[in-house]
């Protein structure tokens, strides 16, 4: 194999050639010379009889060189040339491929990165989430991990928010509480120091350790490498710093980061909560699972759940769990997973779309190029040029082109990944969106661009392989426009179908946005301030937590411009995956195992003046009142659902009676709107509200309605708040700003179909206009004959822009009626979209005739000023 | 001339041409090594002036040699003291040449037989 160095020896074997040719020459002029010529005539001579010097060289050149790989570097230079001819064209075949391309790239890149690509821990394969795994209490997860045959071992967390205070200003941390084997589940290693094990837990309280997620290091101990062994304040508990978890990672949730990991054993400690030994308090969030190896998912299932029917049958009152799965990590099993692979898929086919429709738009236009290239073409036929030869330049030519597109693509949705890596959408949560890219995205970007090439680049073959050269010299290449239906104008109508699709669903989504906006919450989020106030992580406890809670309420209604003030421990819609639910019972039922519960609503511990705080409408009955506590009989207030479904009727609702879990009877005194709890797509639930001072909460929000200027309101609220402790943690947000959460994915999926849509809307344009740009250029004689012959406007725009809008409206209506039947997969993601909507489908049929309008006005414009007695001269 | 301008191995034994230059030019190294000039003369002279050859395409054919590895090329000083290129021949080209030889002959035979048949049979 000698070929490689031969590339680099190949310039020293040229120049030796070009000397020794020298030489020679210069050898045979002085022989002759020799012989008596002059010499001006023996160099001519010596030339004479060497021969063509410059092709004999090169000759010589090609014995060192591939021959195709010349070749292609001719057919490449050629296309150059082509080009620069037409910079249009070019700018605008790279723009595009550029656009759909890249919007592939990012799609692409995002799938990947949340669902192709396995967590970035070792041996990532053999990890599984058990799931469910928030329904489950510390006892059920000591007993899954014990009793199970299939797993190497069992970690479970929660996520929960503390105080961390270092001895400076104390800030607010997301934290997972792990169970201490964790780590070595994970088989990961810290960056620094140690991570906390299995063997340091020796029952409740034990592990007083915190370790630090990497960003949190970087971010709040400035890399600081002493941390360890460092001892910080956690809820105003000792904690010592064991090490720093390794930099690419951050749990076993992709969107969540949290800052700090610590044992779960020490929850007591860092919260004064006794959940450890609490069979039924079900507060876990995640179990992660190692396989044993040569066990299968199936296998593992199977016994997960006979170890669930064991814990069904011996503790009834306390299980009441679906049947186990197994789900990859990364996305909290199902729960994201599902909705999140479902929505990328569809976008990987919508952007795959945009895709087939670039390609059609680039085919028409390669097409229409070849047509008026057809004489060029057809001498070098007539030349002896083979057709493979002419082919292969055209292809030269449309991979040039997309390669260029796919190489900008995929640099613009490398900006754009790395920046929504970046991103935190959320503030109050750490969500992020880790879709940095890899070699897999380049990878998928350059061969759609090399798939699209050949795709577009195939368009004009049949042309030329029919192409008779004899036929298109003698008659020019005005003569070939034919009536009949070409594949250029099926090229149109199927990408006029696919921008109507990506049109349509874009405006599904955007609609469905709008409704879902408006709807009725439950609650007015606006002129409405929260304030989250967490009293365990201020180092509250027992019976001082609901007298400083209704402190804070009282110093809050005294502000000036205070319309009312509440409290509630959850408000609705602000945790993404729901709140807190309780199951409850009809006031006949006498055995409360979980089977026989009325229903499972939403659970909302309230304060006296939530209901006018939140802007919830009362129905009937009454709010509650701060007379309404442990002293005083229980009582609750429903929504409309609670009282149709559990109780079984509206107007009587008030008056009657449930069962909570223990086994207290409830009395209803309120009636309120129904409303949305979890989020915006949920069917109506139902829920309940418990008085603050009969169900108390330590983690409160408190809820402040008034007129006055947000940012005024806020101070006021800080000092007033800040007079009553000043060690309180404290974030103070507008309800309609905390609501950006919840309505983050719906907002995230209709940016992105909106986007779709504009690109979709882009490329019928600049398809329209190929289209109808070339027919009005190619039958400008005739356009300029009939005016000649005294044709109206009307009819020469007939005449030119027909077929163009003919077509136009076949594409639109083909893709009207997919993008409904799209709209329906839609339908599911986009919170109140429907594809039935009549303004959806009169906008849609708007915008297409609008695009059209817009695509044919310059063509129409041509049309119309064509001037017969020039354009008739010219022949 | 000879027409010369496919790669050797695709023309070892397919014409008569083609090759026949190569060969003329592996005979002339192996009596003794000689630069591109030299050889264009030493082949007009032992053709008896028979074969004009074109001065230049004895270039194409060395770099086929040459890149073959029949034969190798070195910048020297000659007894008229120019600075010359002098090609040899190596072990490789004199196993060709002798193959080259070989082939040729027995064609060379076969083609004078046909002849003379045709010859025999008209006469």
């Amino acid at each position: 194999m000698d070929w490689i160095p031969q590339i680099f020896r190949r310039r020293k074997f040229y120049e030796d050639l070009s000397e020794e040719i020298r030489l020679h020459i210069e050898e045979r002029t002085e022989q002759l010379m020799r012989e008596g010529m002059s010499a001006e005539e023996a160099t001519r001579a010596a030339r004479r009889a060497f021969g063509n010097r410059t092709l004999l060289e090169e000759r010589s050149r090609e014995v060192w060189q591939w021959p195709t790989l010349e070749s292609v570097g001719a057919d490449l230079r050629f296309a150059l040339r082509q080009l620069r001819k037409s910079p249009g064209f070019g700018v605008i075949a790279v723009l595009t491929l550029a656009l759909a391309i890249g919007a592939n790239a990012v799609v692409f890149g995002v799938l990947n990165a949340l669902i192709l690509r396995p967590l970035n821990v070792p041996q990532a394969e053999s990890l599984f989430v058990i799931q469910p795994g928030e329904r489950h209490s510390y006892p059920d997860y000591l007993d899954l991990r014990q009793r199970n045959r299939s797993f190497d071992d069992v970690a479970v967390f929660a996520i929960r928010q503390s105080g961390l205070d270092t001895g400076k200003d104390p800030s607010k941390v997301w934290q997972y509480e792990t169970s201490g084997n964790y780590f070595d589940v994970l088989r990961i290693q810290p960056y620094l120091g140690r991570f906390f094990h299995a063997s340091d837990e020796h029952g409740p309280n034990s592990a007083p350790y915190v370790v630090l997620s990497y960003a949190y290091w970087h971010s709040h101990f400035q890399d600081d490498r002493t941390v360890v062994g460092r001892v910080v304040r956690l809820n105003r508990q000792a904690f010592s710093i064991l090490g720093v978890a390794p930099p690419g990672f951050q749990g076993t949730i992709l969107f969540f980061a949290p800052d700090i990991f610590l044992p779960m054993v020490n929850h007591e400690q860092l919260t004064g909560e006794e959940l450890l030994n609490g069979r039924g308090t079900h507060w876990m969030f995640e179990m992660v699972g190692r396989l044993k190896p040569g066990f299968t998912p199936e296998q593992a299932t199977g016994d997960l759940n006979s170890v669930d029917s064991y814990l069904k049958n011996t503790y009834p009152k306390e299980e009441d769990n679906e049947p186990y799965t197994l789900a990859r990590p990364g996305l909290h099993g199902d729960y994201l997973g599902g909705a999140t692979r479902a929505f990328l898929t569809g976008l990987m086919l919508l952007s795959g779309l945009i895709l087939l429709a670039a390609c059609a738009n680039l085919g028409s236009l390669f097409a229409a190029r070849a047509a008026d290239r057809s004489r060029e073409m057809a001498l070098r036929l007539a030349l002896g040029s083979s057709r493979n030869r002419i082919l292969r330049q055209l292809f030269t030519e449309s991979i040039l082109l997309s390669l260029a597109g796919g190489f900008a693509g995929l640099m613009g949705s490398i900006v754009l990944l790395r920046w929504l890596s970046m991103w935190q959408p959320v503030p109050q949560f750490p969500l992020h969106v880790p879709v940095s890219p890899d070699a897999n995205v380049y990878l998928v970007a350059m061969v759609l661009a090399l798939v699209s090439g050949v795709l577009f680049g195939v368009v004009p073959v049949r042309q030329i392989l029919r192409a008779n050269p004899y036929e298109i010299v003698k008659a020019g290449s005005t003569g070939a426009f034919g009536r009949r239906i070409t594949a250029r104008d099926i090229l149109l109508v199927v990408q006029i179908a696919i921008c109507a699709v990506l049109v349509t669903s874009s405006m599904v989504a955007l609609r469905g946005l709008m409704r879902s906006m408006h709807s009725n919450f439950g609650f007015d989020p606006q002129n409405v301030m929260l304030v989250d106030t967490d009293l365990t992580t201020a180092g509250y406890s027992g019976d001082r937590i609901p007298a400083m809670q209704r402190r804070m309420i009282e110093a809050l209604q005294a502000i000036p411009g205070a319309d009312s003030v509440g409290s509630v421990n959850w408000p609705p819609l602000e945790l993404p995956n729901g709140g807190w639910q309780g199951k409850v019972y009809t006031d006949t039922t006498t055995d409360l195992s979980p089977s026989n519960a009325a229903g499972d609503p939403h659970m909302y511990n309230v304060s006296p003046d939530y209901f006018r705080a939140s802007g919830t409408s009362i129905l009937a009955g009454r709010a509650f009142t701060w007379h309404d506590d442990t002293n005083a009989p229980r009582v609750a207030v429903v929504n409309r659902e609670f009282a149709s479904k559990i109780l079984g009727s509206v107007p009587d609702a008030v008056g009657r009676y449930f069962k909570l879990r223990d086994g207290t009877r409830v009395r209803v005194v309120g009636l309120v709107e129904d409303g949305k709890y979890v989020n915006l797509t949920e069917d109506q639930q139902p829920a309940m509200f418990l008085p603050l001072l009969q169900s108390p909460a330590s983690w409160i929000w408190l809820v402040v309605r008034s007129s006055r200027d947000p940012q005024q309101l806020a101070a006021a609220m800080r000092s007033v708040l800040r007079d009553i402790d000043p060690g309180m943690v404290l974030a103070i947000r507008p309800w309609s700003t905390e609501l950006g959460g919840t309505l983050f994915p719906s907002r995230m999926a209709t940016v992105s179909l909106g986007v779709l849509g504009i690109m979709g809307a882009m490329l019928s344009i600049t398809g329209i206009f190929g289209m109808a740009a070339y027919s009005v250029s190619k039958r400008l004689k005739e356009l300029g004959i009939r005016v000649a012959l005294g044709a109206q406007r009307k009819e020469v725009l007939q005449a030119a822009l027909g077929r163009a809008f003919k077509l136009l409206a076949i594409g639109s209506a083909a893709g009207l009626v997919l993008g409904i039947l799209a709209g329906r997969v839609l339908a599911s993601i986009v919170y109140q979209a429907t594809p039935r909507d009549p303004v959806v489908l009169v906008g849609v049929v708007l915008a297409m005739a609008a695009l059209g309008l817009l695509a044919t006005w310059i063509p129409a414009q041509r049309a119309l000023s064509v001037n017969p007695l020039i354009l008739l001269r010219e022949d | 001339m000879p027409v010369v301008n496919k790669a050797m191995r695709e023309t070892n034994s397919r014409d008569l041409f083609p090759g026949a230059l190569e060969m003329m030019i592996l005979e002339s190294l192996r009596r003794e090594p000689a630069h591109g000039y030299a050889l264009v003369q030493h082949i007009q002279q032992r053709s008896n002036n028979l074969l004009q050859v074109e001065e230049g395409s004895l270039y194409p054919a060395l770099q086929r040699l040459l890149k073959a590895k029949l034969v190798k090329a070195e910048w020297e000083l000659s007894s008229t003291n120019r600075r010359v290129r002098t090609y040899q021949i190596t072990a490789a080209g004199l196993r060709r040449l002798e193959q080259h030889i070989s082939s040729f002959e027995r064609m060379f035979e076969g083609i004078s037989l046909v002849l003379n048949l045709g010859k025999a049979t008209t006469s």
